[in-house]
């Protein structure tokens, strides 16, 4: 029998399960692993218990015990303290740099997108020769000019991830420009930066953000790194990477010094990266 | 009667959504017998993509099979182990897919892929399988196999293609061939080549079709029984011929309906459309699916579900009053109760006039030397493959791309070549409806400030009553005003091509470009938007310039019609006079390979298999005489002039008109597949 006349019962509807979106989980896990380091920051002056820089001549380099905690360093500056306070400063230097560079390399990107021919060859090859140099060679060499600081930590940084940003605005604003609501705004006569500014930038956001929070990954490990070479902030501010650096001649007698701080920074990198694939995932699925 | 070749029993298939499930497809039976070809229609969303792939058990990741069972030769394909699927997908169901360009390997010659087949799944030797894919490409009509399979896919047309794609499939000597909307992504031409191909293959090969498309009139030049769905359901399953002539159910009719029949116009009827959308599969009704839609509607079809009922012998309707489907023409309004606007003929200053206009990429000619003049009121249709310009002369007139010479004037004042440095005046008289309804709306916009900035901008209204003429556009749409706050994904194609055209109206402009904005949709969202235009051409009596691939919708609309081939125009006049002979012989070749309704198979008398050169290799003469069966020697050599065949109907062709007419009428009257013989005119 080829053709069976059907009887259309209807299955009762089944239980609807809720199944988290994509990237949730890596995005929920790695903001709650960075907001631990943000509230120990803000909350450092009370809940720490020594001062930073207290100097200690009778506690040098104490290991980890009931009251000093993670040990103490060469001064006897408790270490726990340290590391505590030393959040404040990787927390904003890097939020800062990337937004400063979300916004130059977003200005970059689009207008190059949407200019396009002899602004895009130009800016787009300086940008590439740029982005030939390490990253910490560029900001090192830019920050031996301009002197070590925490404004001129977060300017060279944002500095030398414009270009970076740039090409990722770039791309995703070549695909949307092509677009045929970008030629409606175009047959209204819009101006270049209307399109640019309403037309282009919101679509772009999802590109954006990603890019965004992968930087602030980089940033966070870019500003240790020149906190370690001496070139960011100047002791004896607690900051993670001069932590390290100061201590890394004890790195054999008094491990606990370098431990600790570089743990901060591995936390912190690792919970934003952790959220930057989170938040891929969710946004670009 | 002998097992079905492929069983689906009381198949359903659910997806996993972000939360809740859906039935795609629901309760769904068929059978398709060995040798038999089944054509699956509906429109898109009504599962049959879906059914398509739980055929190869192919289902997509969230895709679940929750109820029933898929034979294949009386075993159940969900029960089998990994390998024994493998070796039916290969050897005895293969699979032919809209885009054939990403089913070739772009790094293996054609040749070799075929050859890989038989090696593969008929383990044949090398040399053997090398001579026996030189064959499969013979049988799919490609002449000189020899050169085509050294060939990497990208050095070959959309259309060949799609037939090396079928040279593979046919390779192993599948039982089912199961071709999912294997036309869709070309040219009307090729699809007719291609279609022909099928026919001829179905006398050839005993393997069974399962032929999934939206489009009715190619489901019935291949098929012998098909199967209409609707919301996940099998709605209506008959022969072709029965289902043709007596659909027994009110979708089916309303399908009809909604399809322009070729040579209707807008004085003779309105398109019917199918009132309401397609219900929500995650929030079904306990009554008829199609009962909000459906004309002939009772109390019972509210309440009870109709199980599919036989209407006769072989023909199923799932509709408890299926005797009384209104016959599909019946039900249309005719024009004159709603008065197609009037073609103004006796012409005051042309609104729009191009002059020699060109546009070069390269050393590729995209346009050349397009005089064309548009009288103000005037629906104008530009007709032509793809690649022929008709997009770049949109994007000209519409000052979006400037041409590279030549002029383009707005009553009769020459403007200026980019949007931005005409005057708001010029720029609010030209505007514009674009393709793809997933990007013509910015999607981070809500339509309130879509609109608003389209009235502020082109209207120049501001505050209240930038407000109150946002909400008017709105509504000339016939969308209601609470869309205004939704974003566009909210909104279905149909809708968002409708806002669109509202976007356009904003200014009260005079020439409105409208470049194929029902392609990408339903037929009968076609149907209700190519009304809605022509009841806002009646209101603004603004100018259309329509592009299309879609001869009978051109046909429908236009006044006058102008034929493009490689950039230029070959053949130009009244709506009615360029379809009939004598035509350029490439409007003959596009008119014989326009698929229609009816009992008549379409005619065949030219083939364009031969590729067109495209731009950049501009053929020197007639730029169609390397694809034209009648090019002689002036043709080669030197441009065609323009011959008048009175009432403005002009043809750019060497061949007298005469000899043209003669030849083309005798064709259209034997009906004939094989060309006929043509005298060629003396040059003038």
């Amino acid at each position: 029998m080829a053709e069976t006349l059907i009887n259309a019962r209807r299955r009762p509807r089944s239980r609807t399960r809720f199944t988290p979106a994509r990237g949730t989980i890596p995005l929920a896990i790695g903001v709650a692993m960075v907001l631990v380091w943000v509230a120990t920051s803000l909350g450092a002056p009370w809940l720490a218990p020594y001062p930073p820089s207290e100097i200690d001549f009778l506690a040098i380099s104490q290991p980890p015990s009931a009251a000093h905690w993670f040990g103490t360093d060469q001064l006897g500056r408790d270490m726990l303290s340290r590391v505590m306070h030393g959040g404040a400063y990787v927390l904003t230097i890097a939020p800062a740099a990337t937004l400063l560079g979300l916004v130059l390399g977003t200005a970059i990107g689009l207008t190059t997108a949407w200019f396009g021919s002899w602004v895009d060859e130009i800016v787009m090859r300086v940008l590439d020769a740029v982005m030939a140099f390490p990253i910490v060679i560029l900001a090192m060499l830019a920050l031996t000019f301009l002197g070590a600081g925490t404004g001129n930590v977060i300017l060279v940084i944002g500095l030398v991830f414009a270009p970076l940003i740039a090409r990722t605005v770039r791309a995703a604003a070549l695909v949307e420009a092509r677009k045929e609501y970008v030629q409606a705004a175009q047959l209204r006569g819009e101006g270049a930066l209307y399109i640019m500014a309403v037309e282009l930038l919101p679509n772009v956001r999802g590109p954006l953000i990603v890019e965004g929070t992968v930087r602030l990954g980089y940033a966070v490990f870019t500003s240790a790194t020149l906190g370690f070479l001496g070139l960011g902030v100047q002791p004896p501010t607690p900051d993670w990477g001069l932590m390290v650096s100061e201590n890394q001649a004890l790195l054999t007698t008094a491990p606990w010094t370098v431990l600790f701080p570089a743990t901060g920074i591995a936390w912190v990198v690792v919970a934003i990266g952790l959220a930057a694939d989170g938040l891929k995932e969710y946004l670009e699925p | 009667m002998t097992a079905p070749l492929l069983e689906l029993d009381n198949v359903t298939i659910s997806y996993q959504r972000r939360r809740d499930r859906i039935d795609a497809v629901r309760n769904v039976s068929l059978a398709v017998q060995p040798g038999e070809a089944y054509g699956l229609v509906g429109e898109s969303g009504c599962g049959k993509s879906t059914l398509a792939m739980a055929v190869l058990r192919y289902l997509p990741k969230n895709g679940l099979l929750t109820s029933g069972h898929v034979l294949f030769e009386e075993r159940d394909l969900f029960t089998m182990t990994a390998s024994e699927l493998r070796r039916i997908r290969g050897n005895r169901i293969a699979m032919v897919y809209q885009n054939p360009g990403s089913a070739l390997n772009p790094t293996i010659r054609v040749g070799e892929q075929v050859a890989e087949v038989f090696r593969h799944h008929r383990a044949l030797p090398h040399h053997t399988a090398s001579q026996a894919a030189l064959e499969m490409l013979r049988k799919v009509r490609i002449s000189e196999p020899d050169r085509v399979a050294a060939l990497y896919p990208y050095q070959l047309s959309g259309g060949m293609q799609q037939r090396v794609v079928i040279a593979m499939a046919l390779a192993s000597d599948p039982a089912l061939l199961v071709l999912d909307e294997p036309t869709t992504a070309l040219d009307a031409t090729v699809q007719a080549d291609i279609l022909d191909l099928f026919q001829d293959l179905r006398g050839e090969l005993n393997a069974a079709i399962l032929f999934i498309s939206h489009n009715l009139a190619v489901v019935q030049q291949v098929c012998d029984r098909i199967g209409v769905m609707y919301a996940g359901e099998l709605i209506e399953q008959g022969t072709v011929r029965e289902v043709f002539q007596r659909p027994r159910h009110p979708y089916t009719a309303a399908l009809f309906d909604s399809i322009p029949d070729f040579g209707v116009r807008k004085q003779d009827r309105r398109l019917a459309s199918i009132a309401g959308g397609v219900p929500d599969l995650a929030d079904l009704g306990a009554g008829c699916l199609y009962e909000p839609r459906c004309p002939i509607s009772r109390t019972l079809c509210r309440v009870e579900h109709p199980d599919l009922l036989r209407a006769g012998t072989r023909h199923l309707s799932r509709c408890f009053f299926h005797t009384e489907t209104p016959v599909p023409g019946s039900a249309a309004p005719t024009a004159s109760a709603t008065q197609a606007p009037e073609s103004p003929q006796n012409q005051r200053l042309p609104l729009l006039t191009l002059n020699r206009v060109s546009r070069r990429y390269g050393r590729a000619h995209i346009l050349k030397d397009i005089d064309l003049e548009i009288a103000p009121g005037e629906t104008f249709g530009l007709v032509g493959e793809s690649g022929s310009g008709k997009s770049t002369l949109a994007k000209v007139i519409a000052g979006l791309v400037p041409p590279s010479t030549g002029t383009v004037a707005l009553n009769n004042v020459r403007v200026a070549g980019v949007a931005s440095r005409r005057t708001r005046r010029q720029r609010r008289d030209v505007q514009m409806v674009f393709q793809t309804p997933d990007a013509t709306l910015n999607p981070r916009k809500r339509i309130v400030s879509i609109l608003g900035r389209a009235v502020r901008v082109l209207a120049g209204l501001t505050g209240r009553r930038k407000r109150d003429r946002s909400a008017a556009l709105l509504a000339d749409v016939q969308l209601p005003s609470r869309m205004l706050t939704a974003t566009p994904d909210r909104l279905s194609g149909g809708q968002r091509q409708r806002v669109a055209i509202a976007r356009a109206f904003a200014g009260d402009p005079k020439l409105v470009i409208l470049d194929e904005p029902t392609s990408a949709l339903d037929v009968s969202v076609q149907a209700s938007i190519l009304s809605l235009l022509l009841d806002l051409q009646r209101e603004s009596e603004a100018a259309y310039l329509f592009i299309s691939h879609d001869l009978a919708v051109v046909r429908y609309l236009s006044d006058r019609i102008g034929v493009m081939y490689l950039g230029e125009l070959v053949e130009i006049g009244p709506a009615e006079r360029v379809f009939r002979p004598p035509f350029h012989p490439y409007t003959h070749s596009l008119i014989a390979a326009a698929p229609r309704l009816g009992g008549e198979k379409p005619l065949r008398p030219v083939s364009l298999d031969a590729p067109s050169p495209g731009p950049a290799e501009r053929p020197t003469g007639c730029p169609f005489h390397t694809r034209c069966p009648r090019a002689y020697d002036p043709c080669r050599t030197e441009a065609p002039p323009w011959r008048d065949a009175g009432e403005g109907h002009m043809i750019r062709c060497w061949i007298a008109l005469d000899a043209l007419e003669a030849s083309q009428t005798a064709a259209l009257r034997a009906r004939s597949t094989a060309p006929a013989p043509v005298r060629v005119g003396p040059r003038p």
